[in-house]
């Protein structure tokens, strides 16, 4: 938990129990919170405070939450994990689409929350030509475009090994459906979902011990995927 | 919509003798005098304001300005009625409207204003009373055509007399202080005779009296004050369709008046005197309606024999008094009338009867009767003429074989021809022609009119005679017929169209239907309007969609429905529109409105026909009702269901959310108090309580919102291509914590198709199915999900070992808030599997469950697979790749 001593963190929510639940479990595991109720005020801090995260409830009083990713969209790519609640995809598209990092569902445990957290920082601290990437059992050699399941070398087609790639790159982050159907396709198929679908199927297939109880790659419903890290 | 029930306002009458006594000034010196006590008063029309114009800016009573911007023209109601005013004087009560105008007579406008509980005092003259306008005509040889029928009059609260001398209203008109808008001033000088004028004082002070006189009996009786009563008088008018009955009813009424006796009109129908053509049925329509407007009981008969029919009803009726009328005009009319007359008076048995000698006044706008021969008339008789000439021809014939009284037989026929035909004239003049002939051509000296054998002359009186009772027979029985079927017409609509609207299922059907039918009968174009909602009128059934429907024709709609009487064309109301509307009533209240544009707009509709009308009407109205009654019960019916479902849903989720919440209060009290008593171990346990608990109440709370969103119709399904794997991947996922205790086999087909479903939505048809497989198995037992590709469907099944469903609770598993006994204690709401339910069949599959008597059940749903799946593009480098 090296990277996250001492990160700054800003929480934009107008429930003030969640903020307190959330200010004495970071706090403990040594985080630097700041609490902002509104919109604006969250503006306000994000400008003075300099978090290095920012946890944004998507339903706000004042502004609402794309709003404000927005606003601080326009000078900072500090990393925002949004906080929403369940049979809100679309919400949650739009706000990864619009900039967001990541997603915690309400209710969530603070382990997922500090997972998301750590992927986030992490991400941001990654250095971009690491030419090796390994999850468990699978090593993605950027270089020499080789992907091998338990020291076994699997072939990959090369668009099974662009979506691959893609999710390795924000291993641990959520990309939407439309994120990666326009780095791979193209932005004239961000729409059609059944080429993921399909693709995602083999990739399993290839990658995947049990491709019903995938490891690596894992459906976020009615969002996109993610692979574990 | 029902009428609000308003206390009627009071209506006070100025009358006077003619124009000039002064009832204007008395009308709005008595509405000043109401100012002065505070009370609200309102002027609506005033017709001569200028004399009056300095009288009216020292008393200062505000007035209303009618609809065109124009002061005291036509009475603006719906102006009034929005100023609520608490009194309103309202110039001229006979005013006849400008057309275009809401109600065809002022006096209607002032009762709807009444009806609005608004008090109103009002001026009249004389001559305006409807049941005087004879008498006035005859005295002042001037016919007024603007009449205030005698009810309305009698419905005043108070009448007041103005009356001056002869003398002083005719030195007011030399000076020039009253005007007279219609009359020029030869007709002014004419009317506004010394002779007139006391003619008409007399009137209007008799009419007061007698009004007086009632009220005093009516005192007299209601503080039951002894008084030499006179015997209770009842009297019976006859009409028929000639314009003289007027007459006859007029006096009647008069007779009515005066003994303070009730009255009835009666048109007895015979077959002889079927009223067949337009005029006739006009006229019979426009007399029945007079009486009606009079105050008459009206009673409408059909009999052969109207003398015996007459009596019967007098001494059912307990009449005391007949008038009839017996007209001088034509004689043989005349001598066939009086026979009706004398019957009466044989038959009258101590009833009076008072005979009217007829005189038919020309009214201004009563339409001339056709008197002279039509065109058609002389080809009737053209025809009878040809038909003895055939006849004489063939006797020619049959001369020589046959006697002369066959010869004479035979010109029977054509007598009974033309009678069935042709009507009565024709069939007289066949008689007496087929005489003539067989005068002149057989009987000897043939070809002369001269008769040797005298005893032929009274073998000629007796053809006659024969001729004319057949022929009277003939037409009776052909007019019977007419008569029967047009009943049998009218019998046979009403049951075509009952027996049509009970097969129909739906209120759009009926009134479609009802529309249809009377269409047909009618030759129109017919519409049904109903108040939506927002009581605006819809049309909700119609013959044909391009109904003119324009401001004014709503205007008229929304008074039937605000009435709930006829109006529109060929009514007194609103009769300058194209349509006419009938509401449609049921005992309380007014449904809809039945709107009839007719294909020859002149024609104006016979009794039979507009009752007939007003029977579909009924009919329409009590099968709405019916619809509605039956909608109702449906309604209560489904809240008596979602009521018992309310109390379900209350039971379970007070249990189901407070059960978790207990403990999580518990845990976590017992934490805060005294958490330095808990080992790190019981600590753990507490919390992992609180976790469990509100991960329960998580689910409950997801089921609640879906089943809501089910509900409310408020699911939108995201249809999109999808993998039955991931999906199951991931409703596993979500379940891993409590799958661990179970062995989970998953078996797939290898040639999997993308389904085109809504992932979440099926994801959570997946987790209840499997939540419920987990919760009703044992530990470590079996849970199997397998899917099978069918033609036309994909089959999953989910299977487990639990003890299974009995056979009576298969289908009601899937029913809400339903929960099997189990033996273990299983929480949960009831509501997992209807939601799977509502999902699966809104995704246009099913879902059912098998049982194998206690080893387990089987749950299975299918979706269709009715789209091919979608294709996808493979670039070439892939293609290549895959081929290798």
């Amino acid at each position: 938990m090296g990277e996250s001593k001492n990160a700054r963190v800003l929480i934009i929510d107008d429930e003030v129990q969640i903020r307190k639940m959330l200010k004495v479990a970071l706090t403990a595991h040594g985080y630097e919170i700041t609490e902002a109720e509104t919109g604006q005020e969250g503006l306000n801090q994000g400008a003075l405070f300099h978090p290095d995260l920012v946890i944004l409830d998507i339903g706000l009083p004042d502004l609402d939450g794309f709003e404000v990713i927005n606003r601080l969209r326009e000078w900072s790519q500090v990393p925002i994990i949004i906080l929403s609640v369940q049979d809100q995809e679309t919400d949650k598209i739009k706000a990864l689409d619009a900039g967001a990092d990541d997603y915690v569902t309400k209710p969530f445990s603070m382990g997922e929350l500090l997972a998301r957290m750590r992927v986030a920082l992490r991400h941001i601290a990654k250095t971009e030509d690491e030419p090796v990437l390994i999850f468990g059992g699978l090593t993605i050699d950027l270089a020499h475009r080789q992907v091998m399941v338990n020291d076994q070398e699997v072939k990959l087609t090369p668009t099974e090994y662009d979506i691959l790639k893609q999710l390795a790159l924000h291993a641990g982050r959520v990309l939407t459906h439309r994120q990666l159907l326009r780095t791979i396709w193209g932005i004239d198929y961000q729409d059609e979902s059944h080429y993921l679908r399909v693709y995602i199927g083999q990739l399993r297939r290839k990658l995947e011990p049990d491709p019903t109880r995938p490891k690596y790659i894992i459906t976020e419903p009615g969002v996109g995927y993610r692979l574990m890290t | 919509m029902k009428q609000s029930i308003k206390e009627r306002g009071k209506l006070t009458i100025f009358l006077g003798a003619a124009h000039g006594v002064g009832k204007t000034y008395a009308m709005l010196e008595a509405g000043h005098e109401k100012m002065k006590q505070g009370i609200d008063v309102v002027i609506a029309c005033l017709e001569s304001p200028e004399g009056l114009d300095e009288f009216l800016r020292a008393k200062k009573i505000p007035s209303i300005q009618n609809v065109n911007g124009k002061e005291y023209k036509e009475l603006n109601i719906y102006g009034v009625i929005e100023r609520k005013p608490h009194l309103v004087l309202v110039d001229n009560l006979s005013h006849l409207n400008e057309p275009g105008s809401c109600h065809r007579y002022r006096y209607q406008d002032v009762n709807e204003l009444l009806e609005q509980g608004i008090d109103i005092f009002t001026t009249l003259n004389i001559q305006n009373v409807e049941s005087l306008n004879d008498i006035v005509a005859k005295i002042t040889e001037y016919r007024v055509i603007d009449k205030v029928p005698d009810k309305f009059i009698e419905s005043a609260d108070q009448i007041k007399l103005i009356d001056i001398s002869s003398e002083e209203l005719i030195q007011r008109i030399k000076d020039g202080a009253v005007h007279i808008p219609s009359f020029t001033k030869e007709e002014t000088n004419k009317f506004f005779r010394p002779g007139n004028i006391n003619a008409l004082r007399e009137l209007a002070l008799r009419f007061t009296a007698q009004r007086v006189d009632r009220q005093l009996d009516e005192y007299m009786k209601s503080h039951e004050i002894e008084g030499p009563w006179p015997a209770s008088e009842k009297i019976l008018a006859c009409v028929s369709p000639s314009p003289f009955s007027s007459q006859v009813i007029r006096t009647a009424r008069r007779m009515a008046t005066g003994l303070k006796a009730e009255w009835i009109v009666a048109y007895i129908e015979t077959p002889l005197r079927f009223p067949n053509n337009k005029t006739d049925i006009n006229q019979l329509t426009s007399n029945l309606r007079l009486a009606e407007e009079l105050g008459a009981e009206v009673i409408n008969l059909k009999s052969d024999d109207v003398a015996n029919e007459i009596i019967n009803l007098a001494h059912k009726k307990n009449i005391t008094q007949i008038v009839v009328g017996k007209p001088l005009s034509n004689p043989l009319k005349n001598w066939w009338k009086g026979s009706i007359v004398d019957n009466i008076i044989l038959g009258s048995k101590g009833v009076s009867v008072h005979i009217i000698p007829g005189q038919v006044i020309k009214e201004e706008n009563s339409q001339k009767r056709p008197s002279s021969l039509k065109k058609e008339d002389y080809l009737k008789y053209l025809g009878t003429l040809l038909l003895i000439g055939a006849i004489t021809i063939i006797n020619m014939f049959l001369n020589p074989i046959f006697d002369l009284i066959n010869i004479a037989l035979l010109y029977l026929l054509p007598v009974l021809f033309s009678a069935t035909y042709w009507g009565r004239g024709p069939s007289i003049f066949a008689s007496l022609i087929g005489v003539l002939a067989f005068d002149v051509f057989f009987v000897p000296p043939v070809l002369s009119l001269t008769v040797d054998d005298l005893r032929y002359l009274l073998s000629f009186l007796i053809f006659l005679l024969v001729a004319i009772i057949t022929s009277t027979m003939a037409i009776r029985l052909s007019n019977q017929v007419e008569i029967a079927r047009q009943r049998e017409t009218r019998t046979a609509a009403l049951y075509a169209l009952s027996r049509k609207i009970v097969a129909e299922d739906t209120l759009d059907k009926i009134l479609n239907t009802v529309c249809r039918v009377v269409a047909e009968t009618f030759a129109g174009e017919v519409f049904i309007l109903m108040p939506d909602n927002n009581n605006e009128m819809v049309i909700k059934g119609a013959t044909n969609a391009e109904i003119i429907f324009d401001e004014k024709e709503f205007a008229a709609a929304r008074w039937v429905l605000a009435h709930g009487r006829i109006a529109g064309k060929s009514t007194d109301t609103f009769d300058n529109i194209n349509n006419l509307y009938l509401p449609l009533k049921s005992e309380e209240e007014i449904v809809g409105i039945l709107g009839v544009k007719f294909h020859t707009p002149e024609q104006s509709m016979s009794s039979e026909q507009s009752e007939l009308l007003e029977a579909f009407a009924n009919l329409t109205a009590l099968a709405i009702v019916r619809m509605q009654l039956a909608n109702e019960a449906e309604q209560a019916r489904y809240l008596t269901q979602s009521e018992r479902l309310r109390t379900a849903l209350f039971n379970s989720i007070s249990h189901e959310l407070r059960t978790p919440l207990a403990s999580i209060i518990g845990a976590v009290t017992s934490l805060l108090d005294e958490g330095e008593l808990f080992s790190k171990k019981d600590k753990k346990s507490l919390l992992s309580t609180v976790n469990e608990s509100a991960q329960r109440m998580n689910r409950l709370v997801g089921n609640l919102l879906d089943m809501a969103r089910l509900e409310s119709g408020m699911m939108k399904l995201k249809w999109e291509w999808c993998d039955l794997q991931e999906i199951i991947g991931v409703a596993i996922r979500r379940l891993q914590d409590f799958l661990q205790d179970r062995k989970l086999v998953i078996d797939l087909p290898n040639n999997l198709p993308l389904i085109k479903v809504d992932f979440t939505l099926l994801e959570q048809v997946l987790v209840n199915l499997l939540d419920n497989a987990i919760k009703y198995s044992p530990l470590e037992s079996e849970i199997k999900i397998s899917v099978t590709i069918e033609t036309e469907n994909i089959k999953i099944n989910i299977i487990d070992k639990g003890p299974g469903i009995a056979d009576d609770d298969r289908e009601r598993v899937f029913d809400k808030f339903y929960r099997l006994y189990s033996p273990q204690h299983v929480t949960g709401t009831g509501l997992g599997l209807s939601i799977c339910k509502g999902i699966i069949e809104a995704h246009g599959g099913s879902i059912w469950v098998e049982s194998f008597d206690g080893n387990g059940s089987q749950f299975t749903f299918t979706l269709p697979l009715d789209e091919s799946s979608p294709e996808i593009i493979f670039s070439s480098e892939e293609v290549g790749e895959r081929d290798g």
